[in-house]
């Protein structure tokens, strides 16, 4: 029992990874009908922006400080962050070590910004083209922002520590009346957990009780309908592509923590991503929540000991097998509406 | 000619005369000139262009004919690979038996694997290709690489050792890879002229004949009842179905076609050097290989090969550019000007010809849907000037970009 | 005994009712055309016909075989072709690439690997398709890209495309839906020169009364999903019941 709760959380916090990202692909193909092969640059790009954040906080300048030597009997320079000399030191230290949280506020602007550009840029012009072109292209951005991102940052993963208050592990089991010792979990990995549930319960609450999720959820259904009753939903769909933009920039800088960010983590979730999509059923937003957290609990019982003794590397494919499966009996996926890319 | 009508006899003969000169055209430059680097007639790199060309021109018979975009080709030539060494480990290195398995291999995997994703079509198609590559890279990764069935062997790539039975292999055979004797890696005449100098390689030319085979297979294709019904599939499935055909046998046998195309580079591969990982099975290569369809021109029948050489040629050249050659070109500029220039082109070459690459595919997707093929036609009609413009849209595939150093 | 025999077919979506109890009977060598009010059924009964479709309960019999069960292409093959609302046509293709296919069909069936001939070879081919569109008074256009054609030439390609391959029941679905008045007359006029030319029965789906009236031989009316009635067209005009359903409200 205390084995099985384990593995559930331990698939917890990719499987809300997995989530989000579903969610705006979701998001963008319900709305805009666009297949976008760039969602996962926005997760990496999230991720970055929490580095980002982290680096400008730490910012420094050098002093030298004459009680100290150094190895070679200088005096010994030290480093002090801006933010710890104009807000005091312990003001300071504590904004550089919350700075990925803080990063939060850093990236919902930059990612709304940045959906917004896309859509208006580039992919605005593609819905009228074949769906192969539009994975084109989207493809090509990816790799231009992978690009990107990796001259800017180098091909190494960057540490990026989660605060030190939230650092460190959690002995469920005794919250839940078990024996001690018999759940230890990572805090932030809750957090993660928690705050993607949060963002998914804001976005159908969004859908669900604003007159512009309304819009949204009604041109989601049934495009032409809606556009006949004289409702800009165009601009309505931008402002959901930059959500959506903005959801994954969200699970990334999030997700920083957990795994540091390497330029082409993006790509890697974004493959998994996609046929969480279309596990959970093209289309359909509880789908794609549900997939991804089912997934990703199944990737954790995959990765145990016994699963990886019995078939060596299960836990490296289990997902697609599962895809592959249920793609062949359930051809629209877990919740998949009719009608939904069927050519 | 050979069953073919006179324009794609012409466009045959070209393909197979630049393709049996290359080592001639492609280093236009004295060895000694500062030029010479943009030499590209050294065999490794002449190796890469064909058997990426035959890769490509697979390719295009799924997705330039029927639309079924496949982003998993990279699983058949990885399995390709595989197929080859192990033969070569266990008969002899010997290319003959290994090429042939090779290209076996990779028509079963691909009729098992087309068999389910052709289920789908569209976007569902593309992914559930992603999801077997993905699937089989990470089989050949780790899964099928263990102490007890190493079939793969994992990170390291399967190679051959000197304890493999190679039960054919006998005193007086290379010890590489050769056909009945002659070493692929081998030369057999490097002629020096003046301050030229050119590379004869024997694996070259193994790969450069079965090129030209393939294309002429692919000519055939394009121009049978059967390609017209591939095409018939990406126009109009439902028109199709109401005539009388059914479309999914069509689409199988061209996914089937293509994956021993793919099968056959990979084979290749293996021939030239006797290494196979799982590298070469990632989403990456998959997408390298949709990059130079749709570079050349997908659709076409000489497009995937120039965006195949284009692309091969080009990641080479920008590997070996860096800031010092960078200073040498705009020298002549004020100092200013020139740090200007070095830093603006810094990020697109070395190391950052992904980057170029990833923009110029953009670039073709947006502005030029019909690639290197159609950007050569359009020239084409701008120098013909006043002229009527192109009839139909088929009419243009035989008039190649005359840039003969990307024409591999 | 018609060669295309319709019995009891019935045929739910949810809670609707699209088809209850249809019966028909198609005659050989005859242009029957069903009618009916929006909604009453008249693509739901064709769908059942063609394969794309299938019904909850009864039969459908073309020529003493049962099309239940079988996929579009398969039908297609036992001699029926359709015509669809919008003309569907391989876009892409040249006309002439686009008359070769449907002779494919016919003379290789379903599927043939035939990858290696030259297309330009295939003589029996090029001069069925040259034949009918000289019938079709189309082979001037022969080289044309079928997408670049004008609406009534699209509908002229497709019925072009049905008739080379010799079908014995061709369906006709609204063949006329969008046209301007010249082009319906010439549609009219195109499928009467049919009808005159050949051994073919036509069923004919259509909501135009002009159309119907000046072609069909027998007309069965569907309202609400059941047949109404069928008749001549003569004794259709006089109907009450039908009056009443039908044309009451449209005229």
């Amino acid at each position: 029992m205390d084995a099985f709760l384990l593995q559930i959380l331990n698939g917890l916090d990719k499987g809300s990874a997995y989530a989000l990202i579903a969610l705006g692909l979701t998001l963008i193909f319900g709305t805009l009908g666009v297949v976008n092969f760039a969602h996962g640059a926005l997760f990496m790009i999230g991720a970055f922006c929490a580095v980002t954040v982290q680096r400008i906080l730490s910012l420094s300048y050098l002093t030298e400080d004459p009680t100290q030597k150094d190895f070679l009997g200088r005096p010994l320079q030290v480093a002090t962050p801006y933010v710890e000399s104009w807000f005091g030191t312990d003001i300071g230290s504590a904004i550089i070590s919350w700075s990925v949280p803080l990063a939060i506020l850093f990236t919902i602007p930059i990612m709304l910004a940045f959906g917004y550009a896309m859509e208006r840029g580039l992919i605005k012009y593609f819905y009228k083209r074949p769906h192969a072109d539009q994975i084109l292209v989207t493809f090509g951005l990816a790799i231009v922002l992978q690009e990107i991102i990796k001259l800017f940052f180098g091909a190494n993963p960057i540490q990026t520590p989660e605060p030190d208050a939230l650092r460190g592990s959690l002995d469920i089991g005794i919250l839940l009346g078990l024996d001690a010792n018999a759940i230890i979990y990572p805090i932030w990995r809750l957090v993660y957990f928690f705050f993607s549930v949060a963002i998914i319960g804001g976005i159908f609450a969004f859908l669900q009780f604003t007159t512009f999720g309304m819009v949204v959820r009604a041109g989601m259904a049934d495009r032409e309908t809606v556009g006949l009753l004289g409702i800009n939903i165009d601009r309505r769909f931008t402002i959901m592509f930059g959500i959506a933009a903005a959801v994954a920039g969200l699970a990334g800088v999030m997700y920083a923590p957990i795994n540091s960010p390497n330029y082409h983590m993006g790509m890697d979730f974004l493959v998994l991503s996609f046929v969480v999509v279309v596990v959970g059923g093209m289309g359909s937003l509880p789908g794609a929540v549900l997939a991804g957290f089912l997934l990703g609990i199944l990737e954790s019982f995959a990765s145990t000991t016994w699963a990886t003794t019995t078939i060596p590397g299960i836990n490296q494919i289990v997902i697609y097998l599962v895809a592959i499966i249920i793609l062949l009996t359930r051809p629209r996926g877990l919740m998949g509406r009719k009608g939904v890319m069927e050519d | 000619m050979f069953g073919l009508d006179s324009k794609d006899t012409k466009l045959l003969i070209v393909v197979a005369l630049l393709v049996i000169l290359a080592p001639f055209i492609l280093n236009p430059f004295p060895t000694d000139s500062a030029l010479a680097q943009f030499n590209a007639g050294y065999p490794d790199l002449m190796q890469r262009f064909v058997i990426f060309g035959i890769f490509a021109i697979g390719f295009n018979i799924l997705f330039g004919l029927t639309g079924y975009l496949s982003f998993g080709h990279a699983a058949f030539l990885g399995v390709g690979s595989y197929a080859a060494v192990w033969m070569f480990k266990l008969l002899s290195y010997n290319v003959i038996p290994a090429i042939a398995l090779s290209v076996i291999v990779a028509a079963l995997f691909s009729v098992l694997i087309g068999y389910i994703s052709l289920r789908r079509s569209g976007i569902y198609f593309s992914i559930l290709t992603l999801a077997f590559a993905q699937m089989s890279f990470a089989l050949a990764y780790s899964v099928l690489s263990n102490p007890k069935f190493n079939l793969t062997n994992g990170e390291t790539g399967l190679q051959v050792y000197p304890g493999d039975p190679q039960v054919l292999h006998h005193e007086g055979l290379p010890d590489v890879p050769h056909l009945f004797g002659i070493a692929m890696r081998d030369n057999f005449w490097e002629p020096v002229f003046g301050g030229w100098s050119f590379t004869f390689n024997n694996g070259y030319y193994l790969c450069a004949v079965l090129l030209i085979a393939v294309f002429y297979l692919s000519i055939r294709i394009f121009r049978s009842p059967f390609g017209m019904m591939l095409r018939a599939v990406k126009s109009n499935q439902q028109r199709m179905n109401y005539t009388g055909l059914n479309a999914r046998p069509y689409t199988l046998a061209a996914f089937v076609i293509s994956g021993m195309y793919a099968g056959l580079a990979g084979g290749l591969l293996a021939a030239m050097d006797p290494l196979a990982g799982a590298e070469r099975m990632q989403w990456t290569a998959s997408g390298e290989v949709v990059l130079m369809t749709i570079l050349g021109g997908a659709g076409t029948l000489i497009g995937p090969v120039l965006g195949a050489g284009f692309i091969k040629y080009f990641e080479n050249i920008f590997s070996k550019i860096n800031d010092n050659v960078l200073h040498q070109w705009f020298s002549f500029m004020p100092d200013g000007m020139e740090d200007f220039m070095v830093f603006v082109l810094h990020p697109f070459i070395g190391k950052g010809w992904h980057l170029t690459l990833g923009l110029l595919f953009m670039l073709v997707v947006i502005f030029l849907p019909g690639g290197l093929v159609e950007g050569g036609q359009r020239i084409a009609a701008l120098f013909r000037g006043g002229r009527k413009k192109r009839g139909g849209a088929e009419d243009g595939e035989h008039h190649p970009k005359p840039s003969p150093h990307v024409a591999e | 005994m018609g060669i295309l025999e319709v019995k009891n077919v019935n045929k739910r979506f949810g809670g609707l009712q699209a088809l209850g109890n249809v019966n028909l009977s198609v005659q050989e060598n005859t242009v029957h055309a069903i009618i009916g009010p929006n909604g009453a059924g008249k693509s739901t009964l064709l769908n059942c016909l063609v394969g794309k479709l299938i019904p909850d309960t009864g039969s459908v019999m073309f020529d003493g075989q049962s099309v239940l069960g079988r996929h579009p292409y398969e039908i297609n093959q036992m001699g029926i072709s359709r015509v669809f609302q919008t003309p569907e046509i391989f876009g892409d293709l040249t006309v002439m690439e686009n008359m070769m296919i449907p002779c494919f069909a016919k003379r290789d069936g379903a599927f043939e690997m035939n990858a290696l001939s030259a297309v330009g070879r295939q003589k029996d081919i090029i001069e069925r398709a040259e034949h009918v569109l000289e019938d079709m008074k189309m082979l001037d256009k022969r080289n044309m890209h079928s997408a670049s054609l004008s609406r009534g030439d699209k509908r002229r390609l497709e019925i072009a495309m049905c008739l080379s391959q010799e079908p014995r029941l061709l369906l006709l679905d609204e063949p006329t839906a969008g046209m301007a008045r010249a082009d319906t007359n010439n549609t009219i006029d195109l499928l009467k020169q049919i009808k005159e030319e050949r051994d073919i029965t036509i069923a004919i789906i259509e909501h135009d009364m002009h159309v119907v009236f000046s072609l069909a031989e027998r007309i069965t009316v569907l309202a609400q999903g059941t047949p109404l009635v069928e008749d001549t067209p003569d004794k259709i005009k006089g109907h009450p019941k039908v009056r009443e359903a039908y044309l009451g409200e449209s005229a």
